[in-house]
C-alpha cells in the first residue's frame, strides 16, 4: 500500500517537473505579453432576493516594445474554481429484485462550481497535450489524475457522471466565446453563478494563448458572501446551535398556539 | 417571488413553499399524523438539501401538532396520561434510532435501510388498515354492527400483562409494557426515517389498544409534539440544518391547511376516514418499492460531504 502510494506521488512529481520544464522549453522571450484583469466586483453579496448572478471580467494584453505583433489572433480562456467539496458519486446496481448503492468514488477535494470560458472552442485553440499539461476544460481537468483515485478503468464511469450531473445543475460549464474581444487586446467576459453555487472563495485563472501556446496567465478570485439578516442567521446557527434549536422551536410553538385561537371554533 | 433561505444556501419560490405547507397541512389535520413523510420527499425534489428537509420540516410538524393538540385539549379529547408514556417510550425509541441511524451510515447502506423501512411500514401498515376498513364496510351493508361491541376481558392477552394502568379519557385499562414499546418502536422507526411516526401510532392505538377513535388524534398529536421538539433542537445542534426561514414558510402555509383538514376530518365518517389513511399509506409505500425496483434512470448520484469555504 504505502509503496503504491510512493510511486503515485512520484509520478505526480515527475508530472510537474515536465509540465515547468515545457514551459521553460517553450522558447519565449519571458513577459513578452502581460495581463492585466479586472473584475465587477470582488465580493458579490447575497441578499434574501438573491438568484444567482454574473461577474463581469474585463481584461487588457500589454505588449512590451521589443515584442513584435503576432500573426495570429490571441485567444483567452478562463477558469473558475468555486469552494472546494469532498463528494462521493454512489452507482445504483441490480442485486436480486432491487437496486441499491454498490460501488463508489470518492472525489475529495473538487470545486463546487467549474465554469471554463473561452474566446474559441478550445479543441480549435489548443492541442489536446497542452489542455492535458496545463488542465485547460472541464475534461482536461476532470480526467487529470489528482482529481480523484486512479482505479484503473473503474474510476472513469464516476468521472464521467460527475461531470453529467454537475453540468445538469449548471455547476460545472463550459462556454465557448464566453470570452469576447472588444478590440484586438481588450476582452470581457460574464460568468454566470447560479443560485445553489455555495458562498466561499472563486479563483478565476485567465490564460492568453496564441497559435496553441501559451503566452501569459493571471489570477484573480471573488468571494461570494451572504450579507445582513442570511449572514446573522447562519452564524447563529453555526455559534449558538441549541439557543438557535431553541428559538426556531419557540417560534413554531408560537406560529401552533396562534393558529388554534385564532382558528377556535367554540 | 423567490427567496433566499441562508441555511439550505438557495433561492426558492415563496409561493411555491407556502402551497406545499398547505398541502401537506390538510393532509396531517385530517388524518391527525405528522406528514412529515410526505413533506421530505417533495422538499428534496425540490432541490433542498436532505439534511436541510428532513430537520426543516421537523419545525412545522411542532406547530400543527400543537395546533391539533391544544384543539384536541378544549375538546377534551387528549388523554394526557397516555400521551405522557408514549413520549416516555418514545425519546428511548428516538435515542436508539439516532443510534441505528449513525451505525447504517457507517456500513454504507442508509439509504437501503431507510427505503426498505419505508416500503416495509408503508404497506404493512397501508394493508392491515386497508384490510380492517373494507371488512367494516361489508359487515356495515350487511346490516351488522359497524365493529364489535367492546366487552370487558375482550383484548388480546398481552395487553393484560403485569403493570397494568387506568387511561380514564381513553376507557383502557392496560399494561404500560405494551404500551411503552409501541411508543418505542415508533420513536425508533421516527428517528431513522426522519418522520414523526402518527401513521404507526394512529392505527395501532385505533386497532391494538381500541382507543375511541376522537381521543386517538389528539394523544397521537401530543406525542409528536413532544417527540419532534426534541428532534428539532437535536437537528440545529448535531446538523446545523434547520433553515428557520424555510420553517416559517412551511408552518405559515401548513397552519391553514391543517385547520381545513381537521375540519373537513370531523365531518369524514370514520370507516371512510380509516380508508383514505390506507390508501394514502399504500400509496406512498408503493411510491418507494417502485423506486427500489425500477430500474433508475440516472444509477448514479453525487453526495456533498463536506464544503470547505
Amino acid at each position: 500500500m504505502s509503496a503504491w502510494v510512493a510511486r503515485l506521488a512520484l509520478g505526480r512529481l515527475a508530472g510537474r517537473l515536465v509540465a515547468s520544464l515545457m514551459l521553460l522549453g517553450s522558447g519565449l522571450p519571458a513577459h513578452a505579453e502581460t495581463l492585466v484583469t479586472s473584475l465587477s466586483s470582488h465580493r458579490v453579496l447575497i441578499t434574501s432576493n438573491y438568484t444567482g448572478s454574473s461577474i463581469a471580467v474585463f481584461g487588457a494584453i500589454e505588449r512590451d516594445a521589443q515584442t513584435v505583433s503576432r500573426a495570429t489572433p490571441y485567444e483567452v480562456v478562463m477558469t473558475v474554481r468555486g469552494p472546494r467539496q469532498s463528494l462521493v458519486v454512489r452507482e445504483k446496481e441490480r442485486l436480486g429484485p432491487v437496486w441499491i448503492n454498490r460501488d463508489q468514488q470518492k472525489f475529495p477535494d473538487v470545486p463546487a462550481y467549474l465554469g471554463v470560458l473561452s474566446s474559441s472552442p478550445l479543441l480549435e485553440i489548443t492541442s489536446p497535450a497542452l489542455r492535458a499539461r496545463q488542465k485547460i476544460g472541464l475534461e482536461a481537468i476532470l480526467n487529470a489524475p489528482d482529481f480523484t483515485l486512479d482505479r484503473g478503468d473503474a474510476d472513469e464511469p464516476f468521472r464521467e457522471a460527475l461531470l453529467r450531473l454537475k453540468l445538469r445543475e449548471a455547476l460545472y460549464l463550459e462556454i465557448d466565446r464566453g470570452v469576447a474581444f472588444l478590440t484586438p487586446s481588450i476582452f470581457r467576459a460574464a460568468i454566470p453563478l447560479p443560485a445553489t453555487a455555495p458562498p466561499g472563495n472563486y479563483d478565476i485563472e485567465v490564460t492568453l494563448l496564441t497559435d496553441t501556446v501559451i503566452l501569459a496567465r493571471t489570477q484573480t478570485s471573488f468571494e461570494l458572501v451572504k450579507t445582513g439578516f442570511e449572514q446573522q442567521v447562519g452564524e447563529i446557527a453555526r455559534d449558538w446551535a441549541p439557543l438557535y434549536g431553541a428559538m426556531t422551536a419557540a417560534v413554531a410553538l408560537l406560529f401552533g398556539w396562534f393558529a388554534s385561537v385564532v382558528f377556535r371554533r367554540d | 417571488m423567490q427567496i433566499y433561505l441562508p441555511i439550505a444556501e438557495m433561492p426558492v419560490s415563496v409561493l411555491l413553499i407556502l402551497g406545499l405547507g398547505a398541502a401537506v397541512g390538510f393532509i396531517s389535520g385530517l388524518f391527525g399524523i405528522g406528514g412529515g413523510f410526505l413533506m421530505t420527499p417533495l422538499l428534496i425534489f425540490l432541490g433542498i438539501p436532505p439534511a436541510v428537509a428532513v430537520a426543516t420540516q421537523t419545525a412545522q410538524i411542532v406547530a400543527s401538532s400543537t395546533t391539533s393538540a391544544l384543539g384536541a385539549l378544549r375538546r377534551n379529547a387528549l388523554d394526557m396520561k397516555l400521551g405522557g408514556m408514549l413520549v416516555a417510550g418514545g425519546l428511548v425509541g428516538s435515542a436508539l434510532g439516532v443510534w441505528f441511524f449513525a451505525a447504517s451510515r457507517r456500513a454504507g447502506q442508509l439509504d437501503l435501510v431507510i427505503v426498505v423501512s419505508y416500503v416495509t411500514l408503508f404497506t404493512v401498515v397501508g394493508s392491515l388498515m386497508l384490510k380492517e376498513s373494507v371488512r367494516e364496510f361489508w359487515t356495515k351493508r350487511r346490516g351488522g354492527p359497524a365493529r364489535p361491541r367492546r366487552r370487558p376481558g375482550d383484548h388480546a392477552g398481552y395487553l393484560g400483562w403485569p403493570l397494568r394502568m387506568r387511561f380514564y379519557r381513553s376507557n383502557l385499562y392496560v399494561s404500560v409494557i405494551p404500551v411503552l414499546g409501541l411508543a418505542l418502536f415508533v420513536g425508533f422507526a421516527g428517528a431513522l426515517l426522519g418522520i414523526g411516526g402518527g401513521f404507526i401510532m394512529v392505527p395501532a392505538l385505533l386497532y391494538v389498544f381500541r382507543v375511541p377513535t376522537a381521543v386517538v388524534i389528539g394523544t397521537s398529536q401530543f406525542q409528536i409534539l413532544c417527540t419532534t421538539i426534541v428532534a428539532l433542537i437535536l437537528h440545529a445542534v448535531a446538523n446545523q440544518a434547520v433553515d428557520v426561514v424555510l420553517a416559517i414558510l412551511l408552518i405559515l402555509g401548513g397552519v391553514f391547511g391543517a385547520q381545513f383538514g381537521a375540519r373537513a376530518g370531523r365531518n369524514l365518517r370514520a370507516e371512510l376516514f380509516r380508508f383514505l389513511l390506507a390508501i394514502l399509506l399504500l400509496g406512498v409505500g408503493l411510491r418507494f418499492a417502485i423506486e427500489l425496483v425500477l430500474r433508475p434512470v440516472e444509477p448514479f448520484s453525487v453526495t456533498v460531504q463536506e464544503t470547505r469555504v
